[in-house]
């Protein structure tokens, strides 16, 4: 089948088929003074398919969410559908959908071949299927010679592909991992980034990923949605999300940024012109009022560093990080802005502290996030 | 190398000086086990295989006749050997009521130690009170209270009675029912204690894992639930079967004479039956089911962790 990532957009002729569905689907634990609202009135639609992330710090509701399309919760409010069909009130042994759940959740009773035929073996599935299909899954993860072992004999990432196994094993629908390779340290951790795509690609399965780590949801997700506080703030593919993050908080969460505060000025035609307490950035008006505050957004590697033209600067420090040095800079009004330049192609020695310069920003790519 | 060697001496003599000091310090306890558990034992072992004196206690010549007269019986009129079912009858009412009442305690029980342990902890520990309130109280106390609840005039048929749900009383004191009853009652904390402690390990996350697998809330129960709180399970069972098995008060007071289980054949050999021998071997004969029941429990335990 063709990798989702490859697959036409979302146009007219062609609307992507959804897998899961929440509509306005909210859950609140506790009542009165303690209440909780760990989902607030979140509508997401996950394409068929397709690898989606849920992205957030830590307890913005994303293990919530897939509790709520797991089946282990039931919604307070809206509801969870799958192929178009309402499933909020089936069980979690009614919904073909399987979890990778955080802890792993292995059977520490059963063997590796055990804990991989249990769904198989409650679907009823006949023994000889089972047997083939489970070898099947063993040979998918890489843990051929480990079958009749027991679970605690495994190392983390073994654990990790026998839970994959497990869950993939019944064929699901959707397929839920929850922070899967958080408790992987980073060599194994990139090795199994790798190897989950490779399984993604392989199934043809959805799977709705989640992890606070952006690097990690920018690396591996079709699409993207951003959380925070019971809510999802954005969703798309993940260039979108971080060139045009929706407002500061994806901005901030998501890579590093330069924030600079300013107000709307002159606006001529499709152009619109932002003051600054340093001096005035040129940007595209859509959407802008004279006068309205505003904070301009800018990726530390869109900053040039000049000598002719921008804002004027001082250079406040360098840090290397050996494929590139962020430049710390301070605009005339004090604010800082922290530039990245290539170790490769930018100039090598980096400037002194103390140089004046002048500051300017590759065209198209200041955000402009209303306050 | 002299200057080495002396220190390797004293550390030598220093060595061999705290294990004799660990000793000295264990001997105590040494001492009460041996003469408190294993002499006693050992007299008791020794009776069975003596003769009855003729009122009471035993004249010292040896003979297993105490050890067949468990199983066999000689006939009064033609001295021929027959079976003692009489005695067979007692063993079998014990095994019966032991067993069935270690298995009530599981139903009662897993559900009690299920739901405490789902308890916020800090309202666990008021559960876990409440539960060996009981304790508080003498055993004999507790059995007679159940005597009041069950016997005629008692609580439980008065009520029934005046609310006019049965004709006349239900006869219950008096039969292997209430002694049923009272063991249950009686032993049901030390079924729920250890399983509280099982379920209380048991990770909740792995009944998810089973539930999304599949299977149905009874599946989650015998495939995984089960599995991995069988050794609360079974040491409850331990708990409550073996002190069920040597139960004497509860079939005393609630059995009536009639229903007798070992405990109290025991003791009749000492009294009024005036055979020590054979109430030493019956002793003996019950110290062995109790061993072989707590080899079972160590086999399966153990079977269970191979890797604990
Ligand atoms: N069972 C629960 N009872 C009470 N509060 C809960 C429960 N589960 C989650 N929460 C709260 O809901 C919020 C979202 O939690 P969660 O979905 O686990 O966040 P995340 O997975 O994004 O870290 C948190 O504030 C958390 O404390
Ligand atoms: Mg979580």
């Amino acid at each position: 089948m063709v990798p989702p990532s490859l697959q036409p957009a979302a146009g007219p002729s062609e609307t992507p088929r959804i897998a899961v569905e929440a509509r306005n689907a909210s859950k609140a634990f506790g009542q009165g003074d303690a209440l909780t609202r760990a989902l607030d009135d979140v509508s997401v639609a996950i394409r068929k398919g397709e690898f989606f992330t849920l992205l957030g710090p830590s307890g913005c509701g994303k293990t919530t969410l897939l509790r709520l399309i797991a089946g282990f919760d039931t919604p307070t409010g809206g509801s969870i559908l799958l192929n178009g069909r309402d499933i909020t009130a089936d069980p979690p042994n009614r919904r073909p959908v399987n979890t990778v759940f955080q802890s792993y959740a292995l059977f520490p009773h059963l063997t590796v071949l055990q804990n991989i035929r249990f769904g198989l073996d409650m679907l009823g599935r006949k023994r000889a299927e089972a047997d083939a299909r489970a070898a099947e899954m063993l040979a998918l993860v890489r843990l051929e010679g480990f079958a009749s072992r027991r679970t605690a004999q495994l190392s983390g990432g073994q654990q990790q592909r026998v839970a994959l196994a497990r869950a993939l094993a019944p064929e699901p629908e959707v397929l839920l991992l929850d922070e899967p390779l958080s408790a992987l340290d980073l060599k194994l951790r990139k090795e199994m980034q790798r190897e989950l795509k490779r399984l993604q690609r392989e199934t043809g399965i959805t799977f709705v990923f989640v992890t606070h780590d952006q690097e990690e949801a920018l690396t591996m997700s079709d699409r993207i949605g951003v959380m925070q506080g019971g809510r999802i703030l954005q969703i798309g593919p993940p260039r979108e999300i971080y060139n045009q993050p929706a407002n500061r908080f994806v901005a901030d969460f998501i890579g590093e940024t330069n924030f600079l505060d300013g107000e709307v000025g002159a606006i001529a035609g499709d152009t619109a012109t932002i003051e600054l307490a340093a001096g005035s950035v040129t940007v595209r008006s859509a959407g802008l009022d004279r006068g309205q505050k505003v904070t301009l957004a800018i990726r530390p590697e869109q900053v040039r560093i000049g000598e002719a033209e921008g804002l004027p600067a001082v250079v406040t420090g360098n840090v290397y990080f050996g494929t590139d040095t962020h430049c710390h800079l301070e605009l005339s009004g004090g604010a800082g802005v922290v530039a990245r330049l290539q170790s490769a192609a930018d100039d090598a020695t980096p400037l002194g502290e103390g140089t004046a310069v002048r500051v300017s920003f590759t065209p198209g790519s200041v955000q402009v996030l209303a306050d | 190398m002299p200057p080495a060697g002396t220190p390797a001496t004293t550390e030598a003599t220093i060595e061999a000086g705290r294990i004799r000091r660990n000793w000295l310090l264990a001997a105590p306890a040494l001492a009460l086990l041996l003469i408190g558990a294993s002499g006693p034992l050992l007299i008791v072992l020794v009776y069975s295989f003596l003769e009855p004196g003729d009122y009471s206690g035993v004249i010292w010549k040896f003979t297993p006749r105490a050890w067949f007269e468990i199983f066999l019986k000689r006939d009064i009129f033609d001295g021929t050997l027959g079976v003692a079912d009489a005695h067979l009858t007692i063993f079998w009412r014990s095994v019966r009521l032991s067993l069935l009442t270690t298995l009530i305690t599981i139903l009662l029980g897993f559900p009690t130690a299920w739901f405490i342990a789902t308890r916020p902890r800090s309202q666990r520990a008021l559960w876990l009170f409440l539960i060996t309130i009981p304790f508080w109280t003498n055993l004999l106390i507790r059995t007679f209270a159940i005597m009041e609840v069950i016997r005629n005039q008692g609580v439980m048929n008065t009520v029934l009675l005046q609310a006019g749900l049965i004709a006349e009383p239900i006869q219950i004191l008096y039969t292997d029912t209430a002694v049923l009853i009272g063991m249950t009652y009686v032993y049901l904390p030390l079924m729920v204690l250890p399983l509280y402690a099982a379920i209380d390990r048991f990770d909740f996350r792995l009944a998810e894992a089973g539930y999304d697998l599949y299977a149905s809330r009874l599946q989650v129960l015998r495939r995984v639930i089960l599995p991995l709180v069988r050794p609360g399970l079974i040491a409850g069972s331990i708990l409550v079967f073996v002190p069920s098995l040597g139960a004497y008060v509860t079939p005393r007071v609630l059995g009536g004479g009639k229903n007798m289980m070992i405990g109290n054949f025991i003791e009749l050999q000492f009294g009024q039956g005036r055979n020590w021998p054979l109430g030493a071997a019956l002793s003996m004969l019950l110290l062995l089911i109790v061993m072989a029941a707590l080899l079972v429990y160590v086999r399966v335990s153990g079977r269970e962790n191979p890797h604990g």
